[in-house]
C-alpha cells in the first residue's frame, strides 16, 4: 500500500449517524471485479439529489469528510472504502465507525479518525462555513490539525506502522510463517477439513 | 478466570507481542463469489498461493437467482465464473449453483458440519456472526483480509473488548429469537455494541435450538458487535453430532470433552453487561432505516420529537424514506410483499414456523409472498416436511436457495417504493431494492402479515 505519514486537504460533512456501506456503495456495484474505478459509484442514491453535499461543486477537491457517529455500518464489502477512495477521501473523521469498515479503511490507506463529539463539532462546523477549510492529519504524531484545533487521535500500533512505511500487510504476516507452521502442528485432532466427508 | 470469548481468543493466538495486535489462526475461512474476486487476484499478482485450501469452503450465493439455475445477469455470471475459476486454480472446494449443498453460506456451513465449537471463523460477510451460535469466535472482514486469511491462515487483530448481554426472565409464548435480538437492538442501538464481542446468555439462550440461536447470533453485526458468541451445550452437541464433517469416534469423545470446557467460567467478568428483560416482550419490528429503529408491533410509528440530538434528524429522515407519520400503528401498515428467507431466518425451523401460521390460510390479495429457503439441504427437508405444499397452496412462491431479496444483488428486488415484512437482517434505504420500504420481522410475523396484507401477529389469525 501506499505510505500515508501526513494528510492535508480541504473537507466537506456528512454528519448524518449510522451512514451504512450499502449507502456509501449500493450491492449492485459490488458485482464488479476490479479494486479500483468505483468514484461513480459512490452514495449512489444520495448523490440523486443535487442538494447533497458531495455534489458541491465547492466540494470537489475536498479529501477529509467529516462525518457522524458509526459511519461505515453494516456490510463488510470493502467496496466502500475504494469508492471513497477512488472519489479521492484519503481520512474519514467521525465519533464511532462501523469496525470492519474502520480496518478495511486502513488496509487501503485510507484513515478513520475517531474524534470526541465536541472535536468533530468544531471541524465540522469550520468546514461548513469555509470551502477552503484545511485539515491535516499527522499519523507520525497521531494528531489532526486544523486552524485555532490540534487534538491527538488514536490509532493501533500495527496500523500505524503499515501506514507509515506503505508495508504489505501479508508479506509482514508471511514473515511469520515458521510460528504459523508451528501452530498449525498442535492445532486439534478432529478440527474439519473442507472435502474430507 | 475467563471467558468463552477469551478462552477462544487464546487457543488460536499463533503470536502475542507487546504493542503488537495478537496472530489469530483461523480454523475455516468461508467465501463466497461477492466479497472474494479481487483477494484471488491480489494472491495471483503476488505470486502467492492459498495456504490451507482444505479449510476453505467456497459457496455461490449472493447473485444467484433463485427461480431458475441459470444466472442471465452478465455481471452477476461474470463474479460467479471467477469463484469458479479462482477455487479450481487454488484447489478450494465450491458448491455450485445446482450443486444439492449449495445455498447460503452462513446456512451451508452449519448444516455441513464444518463450524464446531471453540473454531474461528471468517468470512467477507459481516453475518459471519451466525457461526457464534456454536461457541465459535467467528467474525466479518473485508476483501484485504480475505485475501490475508488466504495466503497466510491468520489474521492480527486487537483483541475487541467483551460484553454479556444477560436475557431475564421467562419468554413469553409468540415470542421469537428475532425479537429478542430485534428488542436488544433497539435497546442498545445499532452501534450500542461496536468494538465488542457479544456473550449472549440467559435460560432465555439456553432455551433456544440451534436455529434460534443463529438467527440471534446472526444479528450482532446489527448491533455493531464484531462477533457474538453463545457457549455450547447439550443442544450445541446434539445438533452437530453424526453430521457431515463432524468428529466421529474417540476423536468424538475428545471433542466433546474439549467443548465442554469452553463455557465462561463463574466469576469471570465481561468489559460491559447488559441486561434486557424478555418476561414482557411482544413481537417487534422495526419502523426506521437501521435496525435499532424497532418497537413492539402492538405500538405505533414514534414521533421524532420524543429523540434527541442526532437520533431527532435520523428519525425524520427514516419516517420521510419510509412515507410514514407518527403515531400512526403498525398494525395499520399494509404490505405489498413479504419476504421470508436470508441466513437470518431462512433455516428449516423458520420455514416451519411460517408454514404453521400459512397451514389452510392464504396470502391476502394483492400481497406478493417469497419463500426462499437458506439452502437446498432446507429446501429438501421442507419438501420432505411437505412445507412447500403449504406456502404454495397459500400463493406463496416457493423458490430455490441463495441471498435472494435480501441485500439486492440479484434479480429479487423490491420495485420501487413498495412496503415489505422481511424476515431479513438490515432495513437500510435501498437495501432490499432501489426506495423499498423495508420493516423487519419474525418468520411467524412475516406469514402472518401474508395472510391479513397488513403487519400482524399470529395471535391476530386466531380474534
Amino acid at each position: 500500500m501506499e505510505p500515508l505519514t501526513e494528510h492535508s486537504g480541504t473537507a466537506l460533512v456528512l454528519r448524518r449517524g449510522d451512514v451504512d456501506t450499502d449507502q456509501i456503495i449500493p450491492a449492485e456495484f459490488c458485482k464488479r471485479l476490479t479494486k479500483s474505478g468505483y468514484e461513480d459509484t459512490l452514495f449512489h442514491a444520495w448523490m440523486q439529489d443535487p442538494e447533497f453535499v458531495f455534489n458541491d461543486p465547492a466540494r470537489r477537491q475536498a479529501s477529509v469528510l467529516v462525518a457522524g457517529h458509526n459511519f461505515g455500518t453494516g456490510s463488510s464489502r470493502e467496496h466502500a472504502v475504494w469508492a471513497l477512495r477512488d472519489w479521492g477521501i484519503r481520512v474519514v473523521i467521525g465519533t464511532s465507525f462501523g469496525d470492519i469498515f474502520f480496518r478495511n479503511a486502513w488496509k487501503n490507506g485510507v484513515l478513520a479518525v475517531q474524534l470526541p463529539e465536541s472535536v468533530v463539532d468544531t471541524l465540522a462546523s469550520k468546514v461548513d462555513a469555509d470551502p477552503s477549510f484545511v485539515v491535516t492529519v499527522d499519523v507520525e504524531a497521531c494528531e489532526v490539525r486544523a486552524s485555532g484545533l490540534t487534538h491527538g487521535f488514536q490509532i493501533d500500533k500495527r496500523p500505524r506502522w503499515l501506514l507509515l512505511n506503505g508495508l504489505d500487510d501479508i508479506a509482514v504476516t508471511l514473515g511469520r510463517d515458521e510460528l504459523i507452521t508451528g501452530f498449525e502442528a498442535g492445532r486439534k485432532p478432529w478440527l474439519p477439513r473442507v472435502g474430507a466427508a | 478466570m475467563r471467558t468463552l470469548i477469551e478462552k477462544v481468543w487464546t487457543d488460536h493466538v499463533v503470536l502475542a507481542a507487546e504493542g503488537e495486535p495478537d496472530l489469530l489462526y483461523i480454523d475455516l475461512h468461508l467465501v463466497h463469489e461477492a466479497s472474494s474476486p479481487q483477494a484471488f487476484d491480489g494472491l495471483r499478482l503476488a505470486g502467492r498461493q492459498a495456504r490451507r485450501p482444505e479449510l476453505t469452503l467456497a459457496v455461490e450465493d449472493h447473485n444467484v437467482p433463485t427461480n431458475t439455475l441459470v444466472i442471465t445477469d452478465p455481471m452477476g455470471s461474470k463474479q460467479v465464473q471467477a469463484l469458479r475459476t479462482n477455487c479450481a486454480e487454488q484447489g478450494i472446494e465450491l458448491f455450485q449453483l445446482g450443486d444439492d449443498r449449495q445455498g447460503i453460506v452462513h446456512v451451508v456451513g452449519p448444516e455441513r458440519g464444518y463450524v464446531q465449537p471453540g473454531m474461528t471463523v471468517i468470512c467477507g460477510d459481516s453475518h459471519t456472526s451466525t457461526h457464534g451460535a456454536f461457541g465459535a469466535l467467528a467474525f466479518g472482514v473485508g476483501t484485504s483480509d480475505v485475501e490475508h486469511v488466504l495466503a497466510t491462515q491468520t489474521l492480527a487483530l486487537v483483541r475487541p473488548k467483551t460484553m454479556a448481554v444477560e436475557f431475564t426472565g421467562e419468554v413469553p409464548a409468540g415470542v421469537t429469537p428475532k425479537d429478542l435480538i430485534l428488542a436488544l437492538i433497539a435497546q442498545i442501538g445499532a452501534n450500542g455494541a461496536n468494538g465488542h464481542i457479544i456473550e449472549y446468555r440467559g435460560q432465555a439462550i439456553e432455551q433456544l435450538s440451534m436455529e434460534g440461536r443463529m438467527t440471534m447470533c446472526n444479528m450482532s453485526i446489527e448491533a455493531g458487535a464484531r462477533a457474538g458468541m453463545i457457549a455450547p451445550d447439550e443442544t450445541t452437541f446434539a445438533y452437530l453430532k453424526d453430521r457431515p464433517n463432524a468428529p466421529q469416534g474417540s476423536l468424538w469423545d475428545q471433542a466433546l470433552e474439549y467443548w465442554r470446557s469452553l463455557a465462561t467460567d463463574p466469576g469471570a467478568t465481561f468489559d460491559r453487561t447488559v441486561t434486557v428483560d424478555v418476561s414482557t416482550l411482544t413481537p417487534y419490528v422495526t419502523w426506521g432505516t437501521n435496525p435499532g429503529q424497532a418497537v413492539p408491533l402492538s405500538s405505533v410509528v414514534p414521533d421524532p420529537s420524543t429523540f434527541d440530538g442526532t437520533e431527532r434528524a435520523a428519525a425524520e429522515r427514516a419516517l420521510a424514506y419510509m412515507a410514514l407519520e407518527p403515531g400512526t400503528r403498525m398494525r395499520d401498515l399494509p404490505m405489498d410483499m413479504v419476504f421470508i428467507g436470508s441466513c437470518t431466518n431462512g433455516r428449516i425451523e423458520d420455514l416451519r414456523a411460517a408454514a404453521d401460521v400459512l397451514r389452510g390460510r392464504k396470502v391476502a390479495e394483492g400481497v406478493t409472498m417469497l419463500v426462499v429457503p437458506g439452502s437446498m439441504q432446507v429446501r429438501q427437508a421442507a419438501e420432505i416436511e411437505g412445507l412447500n405444499e403449504i406456502f404454495e397452496a397459500a400463493g406463496a412462491q416457493w423458490r430455490l436457495s441463495g441471498c435472494s431479496m435480501c441485500m439486492g444483488m440479484n434479480a429479487d428486488r423490491v420495485q420501487g417504493p413498495q412496503r415489505i415484512a422481511s424476515t431479513s437482517n438490515r432495513n437500510y434505504e435501498g437495501r432490499q431494492g432501489a426506495q423499498a420500504r423495508t420493516h423487519l420481522v419474525s418468520p411467524a410475523v412475516a406469514a402472518a402479515t401474508a395472510v391479513t396484507g397488513r403487519l400482524s401477529t399470529p395471535a391476530d389469525l386466531e380474534h
